[in-house]
């Protein structure tokens, strides 16, 4: 590795914009003529639509027009989609109901958009949504699974009878129940995975501009992956062909998932900029954030695992149900099933695993990946039941895990995945030492006599990062291949442009995609610029989510290096009169081996692009392009300790200690891979003990819909966060690497209620554990 | 209308607005200074903190009408001819951000911060005190970090000058 | 926010005339409420007049034992009074842990008490310190000042100008903070003096601040901890929401008090 190199600790390029105030959001961004919109959005949870009267808001002086969703059909906008296609069971697809951007006989949660209102000034906009009048026939509403599936529940969708979507397995369940009958002991939960607000700090927005001269649509937004949004507009919205939409996600201010979606704001926004001929612009404010971006997890789960008399694990049965919400988004079909059931095994030996998965529609904001997306929900399940079932056998919750773990690569589990490396019994051990384990005992009584509750609880989790390979998830029922496209772009004076397709919104791919060019090519990083984020600019792309930029992004410029190098050499060798075998690439200069020849890199580059002396045959110029499709997923995987004292009186609860130790493979920058962790972490201690959304079960209303309900994580609510790696590589990428995006959302929430089950000794407790909820266990 | 003058970074500046504009609407749509963010409605977040006669203040929570005739300082006027100030510099080298929307406002109440502890903030005073900040990305673990760093560079070099 | 009209005070006569000018007038002090409660469209004002230039508004004072703090002063100014440390530092210590540091650079006491929010800090302590509320009219008793949620004995147009008190032998302030929000889901500020033991409660009580008697008389008998063993807080007196059950605001009330007592020495 170089000063700047993979495996270098150096500070962000992209930082100077962001600290000077210079960075560049959607929210930013004006164009000439530019107006505004306002959503009139739904206050019932479920509603039919008898009429919608904008006399009164098209009278609100700066109101240019008010535009519904009928007017959106006749105009034959489609369909927002699901683009994941799961079967049941039974072999019947599932049941999906329409999405209309803006509905147009029926309301089904609270905040679903029924109109925009386009005007001089955002007040103005909003004075005139508030003046649209529309009449709603109030319906009966459920807004959680069991309230769905109850008999005579509402019906939502008269596509899905009793508001199944679809009831789908994984696994032999006859082997399984065979397993469990025999086994000498079983553990049994019942388990919830509460649901939570994604809540990037930069609120969702677009601006939509029509070109009508050029017939020619741009949108602004704050996307995750900008040429997805742009072949879903374009091949199921029928907004625009490809070739005729251009999609722009400038700097974004996080997404953890929640930005992956192509929601019905950009859609309608770019629609009424061609009905209105104004460029409209709509920014979410935080409680529309809070009603309509996708919600995350929301499952209730049975969980039986079965042991032998030695202790080793012979069966897991789970019983799944996950609430989708009002529509199915982009992915949400995948994240119960695909991303859930096949990492149920864990880190351990499992012969046989049988999942049984229902998902069902309720009158709430639509549920889809975040940040983990299913892996937490398979994390915290067998992480609760392994480290309970621990104590029902009277066993250390570590020796139990060590004694299951999986040790030989490859590894197949019952469900799917092939694990294809990993040390699990190093990153166990890596930290329990960091944690002072073996001393918990000690601290305990001390803590003791100052009136607090002391427990610790563990974790070994493992996830599926990349999200490929595209034949295998295009098997699976995935609409998407899943690959990653990269031009490396060497300019005639020898600085280089990546043109890749992952966007950063907030993971610095301006800094470690530059650390790879510069660790190959041996020139500065300064030379080197990450072009994203533009469907005109960049050739193709599938963004970044699921942790796949490193691995998948990474990779696929790594292949057009590889193509870019061996050009190189060929013309180096041409003017050096050597043999192409010869050239090595090293410190910004083409080499001879074994001689003094160099040829400095940008002279190199200046011959491909004068073409005066290019070896015969040779097209000029000198830039490559690859699309890298994994042959698997990668296995992060690791340990995390978390140590809490408790107020018994109050039953606040404080996270003394969190130990990560983590194995992410090949690290470009650890600096970065150490940010991921810390924020990943505090998402999911934000999840074991702090968030919650809740819904009025009677209204159906939002009760958490700002920051006075829902409680973000601060910066006094968690202690600093101990981290380390241990290493095995990814042998399915050229870098070895395994993604570390995700990991900390994952691994922690389970730590995290172990521990304070640990403490109050009492195993009953939901997520989020607040000072309510850890007081009521106590006093249980 | 209102007709509203204060200085902004140093220099004198005046528009018409509505009274019921904010200071941040004012900032970012009549000066242009989209530094300032803002990123909740209910003045928890803290992405739109500036200072305003010196004091850290929420500028989605004041009509710009009440900031008539102040100073005003945004994260655009922090560094000095060309210098990053300390506490960017800090974030920088901490990597104190990822996203970046929180960190305009995470900075200039750093930096309040730091005027008014000096270099002997803790990392318990700096979490207390970030309760007005909210980041989704970094954990806070880096932002404390960089904080303390800076309150360490900037309380010694205030030291030096004594 | 809807429209409203500005205007800037530079003395509270001229705030009076103002307001009393004013369609549907409302007073602006730090803004730290108000300015939200408009944002969501709670409030709409036709008029703010702005106290915050107020110089007769600001400042603290000590005379003998009588505490007196302008209604304008900000919570940052009364947390780092060196009069106020010194008189009762539990109303320093409660004023540096309103909102976060950016509200209390803008937020007054005199707004404070004037909004009476339920959950709100200082209602606590001036019906615990028996404070005096002055007005551009007036004197208020604390006791009679707050009647309810968000509700006051004042006037329409009637100005807060300031608050006095007479400094407690003992004194302290525990807030248990609404995990999300930060307002106090049960605050409650114990002082004891010549005149007794009095206890105020935010926070909590189903119908804003409130006096536990029951406590003061257990405190005026023996002013320690273990004296509210037995004193009950009824939960069918209490506020209940998603993050704190009537039961469990109950027992954060007496959790609370001991502490302070405790806390007060």
């Amino acid at each position: 590795m170089g000063a700047e190199g993979i495996g270098a600790r150096i500070a962000r390029k992209e930082d100077k914009r962001f600290i000077t105030g210079k960075g560049r959001y959607t929210d930013d961004m004006v164009v000439p003529g530019m107006k505004h919109a306002m959503f009139v959005r739904s206050p019932h949870a479920h509603a039919k639509i008898t009429g919608i009267n904008k006399d009164a808001a098209l009278a609100v002086p700066g109101v240019i027009d008010v535009l519904d969703g009928k007017q959106l059909t006749e105009d034959g906008i489609g369909n927002l989609i699901c683009g994941w296609m799961i079967h049941s069971k039974d072999g019947s697809p599932m049941n999906m109901g329409a999405w209309r951007p803006l509905a147009d006989d029926k309301v089904r949660y609270v905040g679903d958009a029924v109109a925009i209102v386009v005007a001089d000034t955002k007040a103005q906009a909003r004075e005139g949504a508030e003046a649209v009048q529309v009449d709603y026939e109030e319906l009966p509403s459920a807004t959680d699974i069991e309230a769905a599936m109850a008999d005579g529940a509402p019906q939502i969708h008269d596509e899905a009878a009793n508001n199944l979507i679809y009831d789908w397995e994984i696994g032999e369940s006859t082997a399984t129940d065979a397993a469990l009958a025999s086994a000498a002991h079983v553990t049994e939960m019942d388990i919830v995975n509460n649901r939570l607000i994604p809540n990037a700090m930069e609120p969702r927005a677009a601006l939509g501009l029509y070109d009508e001269a050029e017939d020619h649509y741009t949108c602004w937004t704050t996307s995750q992956n900008p040429h997805v949004a742009r072949l879903v507009m374009s091949a199921f919205y029928n907004v625009a062909p490809e070739n005729k939409l251009r999609v722009i996600a400038p700097d974004v201010g996080g997404g953890f998932g929640s930005k992956i979606f192509i929601y019905p704001e950009e859609v309608v926004c770019l629609w009424a900029s061609r009905r209105t001929g104004v460029p409209v612009k709509w920014v979410a404010d935080r409680t529309e954030s809070f009603l309509c971006d996708a919600h995350g997890r929301d499952h209730i789960s049975n969980v039986k695992i079965g042991f032998d008399s030695e202790n080793r694990i012979t069966a897991l049965k789970v019983d799944t149900i996950a609430n989708l919400g009002a529509y199915m988004s982009l992915f949400s079909s995948s994240v119960p099933t695909y991303l859930y059931a096949t990492l149920l095994s864990g880190q351990y030996n499992i012969a046989n695993i049988h999942a049984n998965v229902r998902t069902v529609y309720t009158n709430t904001a639509p549920v889809d990946a975040y940040r983990g997306a299913g892996r937490p929900e398979a994390c915290y399940l067998i992480e609760r039941v392994m480290e309970t079932a621990a104590r029902e056998l009277g066993v250390s919750p570590a020796e139990l895990r060590r004694k299951n773990f999986v040790t030989e690569f490859p590894h197949q589990t019952p469900v799917i995945m092939a694990y294809d490396a990993g040390d699990f019994g190093a990153s166990l051990d890596a930290a329990m030492q960091a944690a002072d384990y073996s001393g918990f005992a000690a601290r305990k009584a001390e803590a003791a006599g100052r009136g607090k509750l002391r427990g610790i609880g563990m974790s070994c989790y493992i996830e599926a990062c990349g999200i490929a390979p595209s034949q295998a998830v295009g098997a699976l029922g995935a609409g998407v291949g899943l690959w990653e496209s990269a031009e490396v772009r060497v300019n005639a004076v020898g600085t280089i442009e990546v043109l890749t397709g992952s966007h950063s919104h907030g993971q610095g791919h301006e800094t470690t995609f530059a650390q790879l060019v510069a660790d190959r090519l041996g020139v500065g990083i300064d030379t080197v610029s990450i072009v994203h984020g533009d469907t005109d600019k960049v050739q193709m792309g599938m963004g970044t989510y699921g942790s796949r930029s490193g691995a998948v992004g990474m990779s696929a410029i790594s292949v057009a290096l590889d193509k870019v190098e061996a050009k190189a050499k060929k013309i180096a060798a041409h003017l050096m009169e050597a043999d192409e075998a010869d050239i090595e690439i090293d410190s910004g200069e083409l080499k001879v081996a074994g001689t003094d020849k160099t040829l400095p890199w940008f002279q190199m580059a200046l011959a491909a692009y004068t073409a005066h002396n290019l070896p015969e045959g040779m097209e000029p110029g000198l830039k490559e392009t690859a699309f890298f499709d994994p042959a698997n997923f990668t296995f992060p995987a690791g340990c995390y300790i978390c140590e809490v004292e408790i107020d018994p009186d109050t039953g606040v609860t404080e996270v003394v200690q969190f130990v990560a130790s983590d194995d992410f493979g090949t690290i470009i920058n650890p600096m970065i891979v150490e940010g991921q962790v810390h924020g990943g972490v505090v998402q999911g201690i934000g999840q074991a003990m702090l968030e919650g959304c809740a819904y009025d079960a009677e209204s159906g209303q939002l009760l958490t819909a700002s920051y006075m309900d829902y409680t973000m994580p601060r910066a006094d609510d968690i202690p600093s966060i101990d981290v380390s790696t241990t290493k095995t590589e990814c042998p399915s990428n050229p870098l070895g690497m395994k993604g570390c995006g995700e990991a900390g959302a994952i691994g922690s929430p389970p730590a995290v209620i172990n521990a304070i089950t640990d403490a109050i000794g009492n195993n009953d407790l939901t997520m989020p554990a607040t000072p309510q909820t850890v007081w009521a266990a106590i006093n249980r | 209308m209102a007709s509203i003058s204060m200085t902004v970074n140093g220099r004198a500046v005046s528009g018409e607005a509505e009274d019921r504009t904010l200071l941040v609407e004012f900032l970012r749509n009549n000066l242009g200074l989209t530094g300032t963010h803002v990123g909740c409605d209910t003045s928890q977040c803290g992405a739109c903190v500036v200072h305003v006669d010196g004091d850290a203040v929420k500028s989605c929570t004041m009509l710009a009408a009440q900031a008539n005739g102040s100073d005003v300082k945004t994260i655009e006027g922090l560094a000095s001819g060309g210098e990053l100030h300390p506490v960017q510099k800090a974030f920088h080298e901490n990597h104190g951000l990822q996203c970046g929307f929180c960190t305009p406002g995470m900075i200039m109440a750093a930096t309040e911060m730091i005027n008014r502890h000096g270099a002997s903030l803790d990392e318990k005073t700096v979490r207390e005190e970030l309760e007005g900040n909210i980041c989704r990305c970094t954990g806070y673990h880096n932002i404390v970090k960089a904080i303390l760093a800076a309150a360490q560079e900037m309380g010694g070099a205030q030291q030096a000058a004594e | 926010m809807y429209k409203t009209t500005y205007h800037r005070a530079s003395s509270v006569e001229e705030a009076a005339s103002l307001i009393s000018g004013a369609d549907d007038g409302k007073l602006l002090a730090g803004g730290q409420t108000l300015i939200p409660t408009m944002k969501q469209r709670l409030a709409a004002p036709s008029d703010v007049v702005d106290l915050r230039h107020i110089a007769d508004l600001k400042g603290i004072s000590v005379a003998g034992s009588t505490v007196t703090i302008g209604a304008g002063t900000t919570h940052a100014d009364v947390a780092n009074s060196a009069e106020v440390r010194s008189a009762c530092p539990a109303l320093a210590d409660l004023a540096s842990n309103i909102g976060d540091p950016h509200v209390r650079n803008m937020g007054t006491i005199g707004g404070s008490i004037a909004n009476n929010d339920p959950a709100a800090d200082y209602p606590a302590a001036m019906v615990a310190l028996n404070a005096t509320i002055h007005t551009n009219s007036r004197q208020i008793g604390a006791d009679d000042f707050f009647t309810g949620m968000f509700e006051t004995a004042l006037n329409d147009g009637e100005i807060i100008t300031a608050v006095s008190f007479d400094a407690p032998e003992k004194a302290a302030y525990q807030k248990f903070p609404n995990p999300a929000s930060r307002y106090a889901m049960a605050g409650v500020f114990v002082a004891k003096s010549g005149g007794g033991v009095r206890v105020g409660v935010t926070g909590a009580g189903s119908d804003g601040v409130f006096r536990a008697s029951n406590m003061e008389s257990a405190l005026s008998a023996s002013f320690s901890g273990g004296a509210l063993d037995g004193a009950s807080v009824d939960p069918s007196d209490m506020l209940s929401d998603l993050h704190g059950s009537s039961e469990y605001r109950a027992n954060l009330v007496k959790v609370m008090a001991k502490r302070a007592v405790e806390a007060a020495g």
